[in-house]
């Protein structure tokens, strides 16, 4: 009995949490914005459907699987990585450089900084020479 | 009661799903879209990992699992293509 009310508990809740996050990609105004929803609110509605069959499959089948937590694993390894790879594409295909707030060293932004200046500037941090005021 | 707390899931997923497809369809980017096309497929692992319960069956993991790789590996992969031009360099 406790099994069955901790399991619909996890289903109502993960249930929400997707529904939150797919809610979220079409109710809020900015794409960057929009990149908060699905990779957070979804991934954990999802983890927690997975739980449940777990639990469920434990509790009411009597047998055990690592499946869901292997791929509840995999899933919140990914969501992140797929998070920065969709901003990443975000910020470079409909934002200019001008456009985006200064960093506070004197070098452009990480991902717009290119090898060879990337480079030098390291090497010059790294010796020593750097101004102190730049960074 | 785990059958009412089930079809309220899935009713949440289901609708999320269809959300998806709205912003899909209606995005202001391409970053929208490759987006909206991996929250589908996070979506639709939580609808077959609630489907194997409803049906008391541990058939459908694996398949969840391969299609969380693929749609990992697919989403890496469009954006990778889109900044570089280029997915294996």
């Amino acid at each position: 009995m406790l099994a069955d009310i901790l399991i619909s508990l996890l289903l109502v809740v993960s249930g929400i949490f997707g529904l939150v996050g797919s809610f979220g990609l079409i109710k809020l105004p900015d794409a960057m914005m929009r990149l908060h929803a699905p990779t957070k609110a979804t991934t954990l509605g999802v983890g927690g459907a997975l739980i449940a069959s777990m639990l469920y499959f434990y509790f009411e089948k009597g047998q055990f699987s690592f499946h869901e937590l292997m791929i509840a694993l995999f899933l919140f390894i990914t969501a992140p990585i797929t998070g920065h790879f969709i901003a990443k594409t975000h910020l470079h295909l409909s934002h200019k450089p001008s456009d985006l707030p200064r960093t506070s060293s004197g070098r452009p932004w990480a991902s717009y900084e290119s090898d060879a200046d990337h480079a030098r500037a390291e090497a010059a941090r790294a010796s020593g020479t750097q101004s102190p005021d730049a960074r | 009661m785990i059958a009412a707390a089930l079809t309220f899931a899935f009713t949440c997923f289901g609708l999320g799903l269809l959300m998806n497809i709205y912003r899909l369809i209606r995005a202001s980017s391409i970053g929208d879209r490759i987006l909206a096309l991996d929250t589908m497929v996070i979506n639709a692992i939580a609808l077959l990992a609630l489907f194997g319960i409803l049906k008391g069956t541990m058939i459908y993991f694996e398949v969840s699992m391969i299609i969380a790789m693929t749609g990992f590996i697919s989403t890496v992969s469009y954006t990778r293509f889109l900044l570089r031009g280029d997915v294996i360099e």
